[in-house]
């Protein structure tokens, strides 16, 4: 048994107005794979990734993290493995310091205390950002916010990372940080993002969303290719591959 | 806006001052919280024209600015802030209330105004007492405080959030005021449908955002309860500290110390 895959099979979801956000989106994640999401705004990406753990639930389909059924009485157990971090840490850093806020989910999974200091401080180590621990998470940088955000979810020890636009806002410096510290995990990743440079960096695989439909899924460096199939789904080639080609 | 941003950078200041690491910033917010308490609640039960009897409590204010080494004069502007409320709750007293009750030489006071210097002294106490406990404790551990001496989870956690995100919505405030500004010009008129417009607005921005930070939380396993990474350890100066100064209250509460003093000045002067 592992956790570490993602399983999703003719997923469909309906808004409650009746609009479709997805159709027909079925896609398999292995153990220790990096996936980009990418395609344009409101093509569903942020939507797919609030199934992945549970936060929105298929109107039709089915999705699933390793062995687990993602329902309402697995969720406790999905949400320890898939770690989400969401575009805004502003949201998702919402206790007064630091240190509560990545406490915030060990604590919640009933770990004791000491156990708490301990995962805390690693996670705050792994992202480089221990000596900030007592602060205000309203005065860190945007790119220190972000790192924090991710060390708030890499304290429950999760198998699977998930994240939203994760080097949106950031300067470049700030985002290289963060694309350094990416390529550290060893996590299932998946990433959703317009930031393709990243994406060369960081994710082997790609799926290419429109209009709530994957259009395409495979080799990062061969659908980044092809040009027109970017173009239409609202997408640029990254100036880096462009370069690379025409050498 | 100019006002609202520096109202915000203010109110960081005092958490900064929470930060030192003075005698009474060493003990543990539930002794602070709890003295406090003791303090206000001692301070309210006066009698309305009992005006002698409350000026010996100044000795609590004083002492914590002093050996908790803080600045009198950013304490003395936060409440000049409360000041206008303080004003109009007690400003009819003197109009309705005009019984002499004192007469100073051939100067008589009527029992409003005596009622009406009581409010603002017990005001100047209690609001000195508040802003004393937070410029020493820091609001968040006052809030975890809160929690362990048992007021309820859900009370202090909202405590908490607010005082979270009032920094981010006034943020958001400041930029919209300053986008409303920037295409207003020197144009004054309309102004109450524009400002309506704008709170509604930050009104659906704060909705949007409280269903983020929810799904947030619950994503990191949330469930309705907020658990606090803090052991405090109830030392015996903490006892000592809640126990020595609940005591003086008493004393202070049961004899006047105004009167007592005068009386033994009188006796001592022939």
């Amino acid at each position: 048994m592992s956790h570490h895959i993602i399983e999703i099979q003719d997923l469909e979801f309906a808004y409650p107005d009746g609009t479709k956000a997805l159709q027909q989106v079925s896609f398999r994640i292995t153990h220790g794979e990096s996936v980009a999401l990418i395609g344009a705004n409101g093509a569903g990406k942020s939507t797919i990734l609030l199934h992945l753990n549970g936060c929105l639930f298929p109107t039709k389909g089915s999705a699933r993290i390793g062995d687990v059924p993602i329902t309402k009485s697995t969720l406790q157990s999905i949400r320890r493995t898939v770690g989400m971090v969401f575009q805004n840490p502003d949201d998702q850093l919402f206790m007064p310091t630091v240190y509560d806020d990545v406490a915030f989910g060990p604590l919640n999974l009933g770990f004791p205390l000491e156990e708490v200091q301990l995962k805390v401080m690693s996670a705050l180590e792994q992202v480089g950002l221990a000596h900030v621990k007592n602060k205000s998470p309203y005065r860190l940088s945007e790119g220190q916010k972000r790192s924090i955000a991710i060390a708030t979810v890499l304290s429950m020890n999760p198998d699977i990372l998930v994240m939203d636009e994760p080097t949106s806002n950031l300067d470049p410096k700030s985002r290289r940080n963060l694309i350094n510290l990416l390529q550290t995990f060893t996590h299932t990743k998946i990433i959703a993002t317009h930031d393709l440079d990243m994406v060369l960096d960081i994710c082997e695989r790609t799926i290419i969303l429109n209009n709530g439909r994957i259009v395409a899924d495979g080799k990062t460096i061969e659908l980044f290719q092809n040009a027109d199939l970017l173009e239409q789904s609202h997408l640029e080639q990254p100036l880096r591959l462009n370069r690379l080609s025409s050498m | 806006m100019a006002a609202l941003e520096s109202a915000f950078l203010n109110l960081g200041h005092i958490e900064t001052l929470a930060r030192k690491q003075s005698k009474i910033h060493q003990l543990d917010p539930r002794a602070k919280l709890l003295t406090t308490l003791i303090f206000i609640i001692t301070v309210m039960s006066f009698n309305r024209y009992d005006l002698s009897g409350v000026i010996p409590f100044f000795l609590y204010p004083v002492m914590i600015l002093i050996i908790g080494d803080l600045p009198l004069i950013y304490l003395v502007k936060r409440f000049v802030i409360v000041l206008p409320f303080i004003l109009f709750i007690g400003i009819l007293n003197p109009i309705i209330d005009q019984n002499i009750i004192m007469k100073i030489g051939s100067f008589s006071i009527s029992g409003g105004w005596v009622s009406f210097f009581s409010i603002l002294i017990r005001a100047v106490l209690t609001v000195f007492a508040a802003l004393t406990l937070i410029a020493t404790t820091g609001f968040h551990e006052i809030c975890i405080a809160m929690e362990k001496i048992g007021i309820p989870n859900l009370f202090a956690a909202q405590l908490l959030f607010v005082y979270r995100y009032l920094f981010v919505l006034i943020d958001e405030a400041s930029r919209m005021v300053r986008a409303k500004s920037l295409r207003s010009f020197s144009r004054k008129g309309n102004g109450l449908k524009e400002w309506s417009s704008i709170i509604g607005h930050l009104i659906l921005r704060t909705v949007d955002r409280a269903r983020r930070i929810h799904l947030a939380m619950l994503s990191r396993g949330f469930d309705g309860e907020i658990r606090l990474a803090h052991k405090y350890v109830f030392q015996l100066k903490d006892i000592l500290y809640v126990l020595g100064w609940t005591s003086l209250f008493m004393l202070m509460r049961i004899f006047n110390f105004s009167i007592l003093t005068g009386n033994i000045l009188q006796k001592l002067m022939p």
